[in-house]
């Protein structure tokens, strides 16, 4: 379903993600693990025809993203980091204007809201402005509505964020039960390893750019000998702790002011 | 054109929500034409101008028309910021037809609110003595409005955050609401004066909304009307094409 060759992301001088290579199969719940600044939000916006890649391939469903954009963008849903709803709409109308930028029928996006927001428990509270909701609520609506379009993908950035733990729960078991249902792919990022252990048939551990090992979670954890992912996940990045990055967009203005003599 | 049309009804939608905003943005001109329309009042008259509320009503409208304009073209920051421009961007739509959308969506609000000033200029006791050429002023209101969102859409495209927002009222929207003629007759000014109001595009704006309303045009309405297509249309190229360079 997803088929990635040497995929290569530079800002600058800096690799934000470098040569990296993987197939998500279709059906797959396919988790991206990785420590902050590892370069998994540049590959999903990457495959999300937000980027453009310096080099290497990208096959979503035999379309390649960075030329055919329009037709990649129906194949997939995204949620996104940080939200991406209107809070000053309404779930319902969050849904309908989802639908209607993709060429959604007006009768089944009635249809598939219904189904959705009953599948998500927003059903209720359909018609209450969204600031009104709660942040695990927004988290399952933005899930609702990149589903709403029925694609056969959906990318969820680093999902469970700021989420509380019951939340969290809840979110995966959603999100396991939709992947069951809908048969979607599901391709996620997270920088929890029991969530990846737990939700993800198949994993990649991402580091600094690369993909430093992937597997199933068994697999992952009998190639570094530990006894848990998260120890697999340690023995493989390292320790060490590392500063909150700033992204690479920063960067590039950081390391232009430089080049302009430094002046801020 | 789906898109386009959800897109101007989620402008409307959020208009119509937010009373406080409505009525916030309502103060100022008020304020405006009963602090200047009857403290100069008597001045003007006895310049031999007549009533200057007569004259300053449809600056007023032009300038609520303008601040409305510019504010639902920068709006697009505050998506920017707070997520919703992401879900547009990543949909299967020509991001032409997303700043259209969003252009006119700002303009009805802004036109909207023109309306609305010019029901209480006439609670005030402003007289549209030519009640036949209602429907070119609104034209000219509808103009000013499109061309002014696209001008705060293509400056929303190039700003990241809200800090550059002061420097643009201060910089750009106060000095093309002054120096408009809005306020003051632009018959006689100095000469520098009438060479920045002749290029301010709100002046022509504002001589139409007058001609048509209560008559006396500066340049004349044909010449009125032209600017404006031209520099809307302008505007809204180039409002497009930076927006559709927009990176997250």
């Amino acid at each position: 379903m997803i088929r990635v060759r040497e995929l290569t992301k530079t800002f600058g001088d800096f690799v934000a993600v470098n040569a990296i290579s993987f197939d998500v199969e279709q059906g797959e719940i396919f988790a991206f693990l990785g420590p902050n600044g590892a370069g998994k939000t540049t590959t999903i916006k990457m495959l999300t025809t937000l980027l453009r890649p310096t080099s290497g391939s990208i096959q979503l469903a035999d379309v390649d993203p960075s030329v055919h954009k329009d037709r990649a963008r129906r194949l997939f849903g995204i949620v996104f980091q940080d939200p991406s709803l209107d809070d000053e709409l309404t779930a319902a109308e969050n849904l309908a204007i989802h639908g209607a930028l993709y060429h959604v029928p007006r009768k089944t996006i009635v249809e598939r809201s219904e189904r959705l927001l009953k599948l998500f428990e927003l059903w209720d509270r359909r018609d209450d402005l969204v600031k009104r909701y709660s942040g695990g609520m927004r988290r399952r609506l933005e899930i609702a509505r990149s589903l709403l379009h029925t694609p056969r993908i959906i990318f969820l950035d680093e999902p469970s964020l700021g989420l509380d733990p019951q939340t969290r729960n809840q979110l995966w078991a959603h999100v396991r039960r939709l992947n069951e249902e809908e048969g979607v792919t599901v391709f996620l990022t997270t920088h929890y390893m029991e969530e990846a252990d737990r939700v993800a048939q198949r994993v990649a551990i991402i580091d600094h750019g690369k993909i430093i090992a992937q597997g199933s979670p068994e697999e992952l954890k009998e190639k570094s000998a530990a006894d848990s992912l998260e120890d697999a996940f340690l023995k493989l990045t390292g320790t060490t702790i590392r500063d909150e990055d700033a992204d690479p967009r920063q960067r590039m203005r950081n390391m232009s002011n430089v080049w302009r003599g430094g002046r801020r | 054109m789906i898109a386009m049309y959800v897109l101007w009804l989620r402008q409307i939608k959020r208009y119509v929500r937010s009373r406080a905003r409505l009525v916030g943005s309502l103060g100022q001109p008020l304020l405006f034409l009963l602090g200047l329309g009857f403290g100069l009042g008597p001045v003007f008259r006895k310049a031999g101008q007549g009533s200057y509320l007569q004259f300053l009503a449809p600056g007023i409208v032009g300038m609520t028309v303008l601040f409305t304009a510019i504010f639902s073209g920068i709006e697009l920051i505050w998506d920017r910021q707070f997520g919703f421009l992401k879900e547009t961007l990543v949909a299967p739509v020509p991001r032409v037809q997303i700043m259209i959308g969003r252009t006119l969506g700002g303009a009805t609000v802004a036109t909207i609110q023109g309306l609305i000033v010019v029901a209480i200029a006439a609670a005030a006791g402003f007289r549209v003595t030519h009640l036949a050429e209602l429907p070119l002023a609104f034209v000219f209101m509808l103009l000013i409005a499109l061309m002014f969102t696209a001008l705060g859409t293509a400056i929303a495209s190039v700003l990241a955050d809200f800090q550059g927002f002061q420097l643009v009222m201060n910089f750009l929207v106060m000095p093309i609401f002054f120096l408009s003629g809005a306020l003051f007759p632009l018959a006689g000014v100095p000469k520098a004066l009438d060479i920045i109001a002749s290029i301010d595009p709100l002046s022509y704006g504002v001589d139409g909304l007058r001609a048509t309303l209560v008559g006396g045009a500066h340049f004349g309405i044909a010449l009125d009307l032209g600017v404006l297509v031209v520099t809307s249309a302008a505007f809204i190229i180039i409002g497009a094409w930076l927006f559709s360079r927009i990176e997250l």
